[in-house]
């Protein structure tokens, strides 16, 4: 009995070391959704957070109907790099930031106006390729959305085509709309609602590398090679506003440096999917499971 | 009739069958309600389960009912230990059964409102009942507190070989006055935020405002309630571990002052969080490492009175290394509360000393999930060590010998050791790999985690399955237990 015990406990701890491929490249499919499009989000009241205080937003605003994509976050990179807006410095891409107020509080941070971190080259979940002279998205990953950037990276991102992050309300709004919902499609989930934990999507293997994000506007009701997708659009019509990647949001609030994200990822359960759950990191942060989108306040071509 | 009214008596009124009641609870809770979650729910179980049970799980009242659910089984583990106290420490035969039957009704309304109102919908008079069971078990409380008053000169000790003051009072019970003192008070930390926010609907878990830097009195009231109640029930735990070990003697003397002072200055720097943020960690600190001291002190006791009997049953005067270690494990059910408390060092007081020294320097750096994670983990560690000390005693209550006494008592240590240091390293995941390459060790920790936990279930399932047979027997040992009592030493000493 003994021996029998320690054999099925060896198989079962065996069985979980095998090799694993991180850079295993992703299924390609076309999700028909076009990341540079922009969606309108009309100024007015919206019930907010878990127990839907009544909230007002006083201007129209626009946000992008995706996460931002690798393909888009190389050009802007390019063109950076080139403008001189940002270099590169011991494997890493840095930007200028104009500083913050600082003042004082608990386990606050100082970021005064320097060079901070934008994105991490050398990490090796990034999903661009740099040769020396430009940056390209690796093969595959060009409509997933730019992750292991930082919320300098971010922010940098937006202000060069004169937009801005979010903020946490403008991005809340915008998931769910004015009726209180859980969720942007509603108030219940399924696992083909969106791209979480153990969600079983065609990018997944929980047994190796685990849950990788799903292409932008992945979840929009149509069917990729037999996996049956639903149509998670938000109230304005946003793709990705619950799973894949967390969103950094623009606040800068007082006495802390952190910075929020929203939208929970690819990496947690559907419970951090509810539109109030918040995430929140020091903003040299970079991860794999952290990306963005912009806003802006005008239609802008 | 006389066949129900008989199996009645022992279950509700003898204090072997009341803790066997309340066991059997948690165990079908933690059962029940673990399919709702983990890998449970990655298996998609949790989906039969809610749909063929037609649970009600709204999104926005997921932390209510986590609330719920957490209270319920830390009144079931407090219930447990009222038993334990009560007929473990010398009190009036009428205080015993008026705290008993009091914390036993309190319990099973808790259960009984609090768990369907959070997971079948609202219904406001299953709030109400759940509201009730828990202010009754508060009532308990101070009953109990009112027998355990100390310095009462019938209880003047006589044999000087326990911890005592000057004039003969019983130091041991001062401690457990003192613990259920700051308990009761404690609790009220809890009950006022929660009447407030509860009275409003809004329920919060203190693990997601740890960042917020701008926190209200009220959520400073929740987050020091929370901190404390697990560390009082532990200490209650040692304490009552202690009077079942018969700890006395030298180390006992100084173990009790300690234990006395330690769960006060504990107690003090959770309740001035409220308004001292800034230095109510290291008054915690202060306080913990005074109780933590005591039950140290307790280990070293116990170790070596078990090697001492292990080398006594073997014929041998005075063992070499190995003779004393096979001694020191030879019984695994009096061997095992103790260990768990030396494992606790390692799964939860290490740990959280090393994210305090650490916090600014790397645990803030990273996202607040993975911050959350470790401190979740960290205080259910925390509770279900606590949890599996109390059910090795239970173990030796309810008669388990020969080689059913040594298999169940070594899988719930392995075991739930296995369990623990596997969610340990989960939680800590990031200072070991990067985000991005984490899932094979993640696969590993949970696959650890997972085996611990149902080998855990099971050997507790199995107990609970020999006690329900045994019920059945017209002559099982429920007989000879309902008038069992634990208090005398007779028990600890044979």
């Amino acid at each position: 009995m003994k021996k029998l015990i320690i054999f099925l406990a060896i198989g079962l701890l065996l069985s979980a070391c095998q090799p694993v491929d991180f850079q295993e490249k992703p299924p390609v499919f076309n999700t028909g959704i076009d990341p540079n499009a922009w969606a309108t989000v009309p100024a007015g009241e919206f019930l907010q957070g878990q127990f839907n205080k009544e909230m007002t937003i006083d201007h129209d605003y626009e946000m992008m109907v995706t996460p931002v994509t690798v393909a888009q976050y190389a050009d802007y990179l390019n063109e950076a790099l080139t403008a001189g807006t940002i270099k590169i410095v011991d494997d890493q891409v840095v930007g200028y930031y104009e500083g913050e107020p600082f003042q004082a509080g608990r386990h606050e941070e100082e970021f005064p106006a320097g060079d901070y971190l934008h994105i991490p080259l050398a990490d090796e979940f990034l999903r661009l390729n740099y040769d020396g002279a430009r940056f390209t998205a690796k093969d595959g990953w060009e409509d997933h959305p730019m992750t292991v950037v930082s919320w300098f990276g971010a922010n940098a991102y937006c202000e060069s085509y004169d937009w801005r992050l979010p903020t946490e309300l403008e991005w809340e709004k915008a998931a769910r709309g004015t009726d209180g919902r859980a969720f942007p499609w509603g108030n219940d989930t399924a696992r083909n609602n969106a791209n979480f934990y153990f969600s079983r999507d065609p990018f997944e293997n929980m047994k190796t590398f685990g849950s990788r994000t799903t292409p932008v506007g992945f979840y929009n009701g149509k069917v990729y090679d037999g996996y049956q997708t639903l149509n998670s659009v938000s109230p304005y019509g946003l793709y990705d506003m619950a799973g894949n990647v967390w969103q950094w949001t623009g606040d800068d609030y007082d006495s802390q440096h952190y910075r929020y994200m929203r939208g929970g990822s690819k990496d947690v359960y559907e419970l951090n999917l509810r539109v109030w759950a918040r995430n929140n990191a020091t903003p040299t942060f970079a991860s794999p499971g952290v990306g963005f989108r912009c806003a802006r306040d005008n239609k802008q071509e | 009739m006389t066949w129900i009214g008989n199996r009645f008596k022992f279950l509700f009124r003898s204090t072997k069958g009341l803790i066997l009641v309340a066991i059997a609870f948690a165990a079908l809770i933690s059962a029940f309600f673990g399919l709702l979650s983990g890998p449970m729910a990655d298996y998609g179980i949790k989906d039969v389960v809610v749909k063929a049970l037609n649970i009600d799980l709204q999104p926005a009242e997921r932390e209510g009912r986590l609330i719920a659910l957490y209270h319920t089984l830390a009144m079931v583990m407090i219930a447990v230990e009222v038993y334990m106290i009560t007929d473990l420490l010398k009190m009036k035969e009428n205080q015993r059964l008026s705290i008993n039957s009091t914390v036993t009704i309190g319990y099973l309304m808790v259960i009984f409102g609090g768990l369907p109102f959070a997971y079948w919908g609202h219904n406001w008079v299953l709030h109400g009942i759940y509201i009730a069971g828990l202010s009754i078990i508060f009532f308990a409380g101070c009953l109990l507190l009112v027998a355990l008053w100390p310095w009462q000169k019938d209880l003047k000790l006589k044999d000087k070989e326990y911890a005592h003051t000057r004039r003969g009072f019983d130091l041991e019970r001062v401690a457990f006055f003192m613990v259920a003192l700051v308990t009761l008070i404690s609790a009220i930390f809890g009950a006022v935020p929660g009447s407030f926010f509860g009275n409003g609907f809004e329920s919060f878990l203190a693990e997601n405002v740890v960042r917020e830097p701008h926190k209200t009195a009220l959520d400073l009231s929740v987050i020091g309630h929370l901190h404390i109640m697990l560390a009082l029930i532990a200490i209650m735990c040692a304490l009552i571990i202690g009077r079942w070990m018969d700890f006395k003697g030298i180390l006992h003397k100084i173990a009790m002052p300690l234990y006395i002072f330690g769960s006060f200055v504990l107690s003090m720097g959770t309740w001035l969080v409220v308004k001292f943020e800034n230095i109510a960690h290291a008054i915690i600190y202060g306080g913990s490492t005074i109780a933590m001291l005591g039950a140290l002190l307790l280990v070293i006791f116990s170790w070596k009175k078990l090697i001492r009997e292990g080398l006594e049953v073997k014929g041998i005067r005075k063992g070499n290394f190995f003779q004393e270690i096979a001694a020191l494990m030879r019984d695994p059910i009096k061997f095992g509360p103790t260990w768990q408390m030396v494992f606790m060092n390692f799964t939860v007081s290490g740990i959280g000393i090393f994210t305090a020294v650490k916090l600014d320097e790397v645990f803030r750096q990273w996202q607040f999930m993975d911050e959350r994670s470790l401190l979740t983990g960290h205080w259910h560690i925390l509770a279900t060590l606590t949890a599996t000390i109390l059910l090795l005693y239970y173990a030796d209550l309810a008669g388990l010998k020969g080689k059913a006494r040594k298999w169940f008592g070594w899988l719930v240590i392995i075991f739930s050791d296995v369990a623990f240091g596997a969610v340990t390293i989960y939680e800590m995941k990031r200072l070991i790999v990067a985000e991005g390459a984490q899932q094979p060790l993640v696969n590993r920790a949970v696959l650890a985690g997972d085996i611990g936990v149902i080998t855990l279930l099971v050997a507790l399932a199995a107990l609970m399955v020999w006690r329900l047979i045994d019920l059945f027997k017209k002559k099982g040992r429920w007989t000879v237990e309902t008038d069992h009592r634990l208090d005398k030493k007779e028990e600890v000493k044979k």
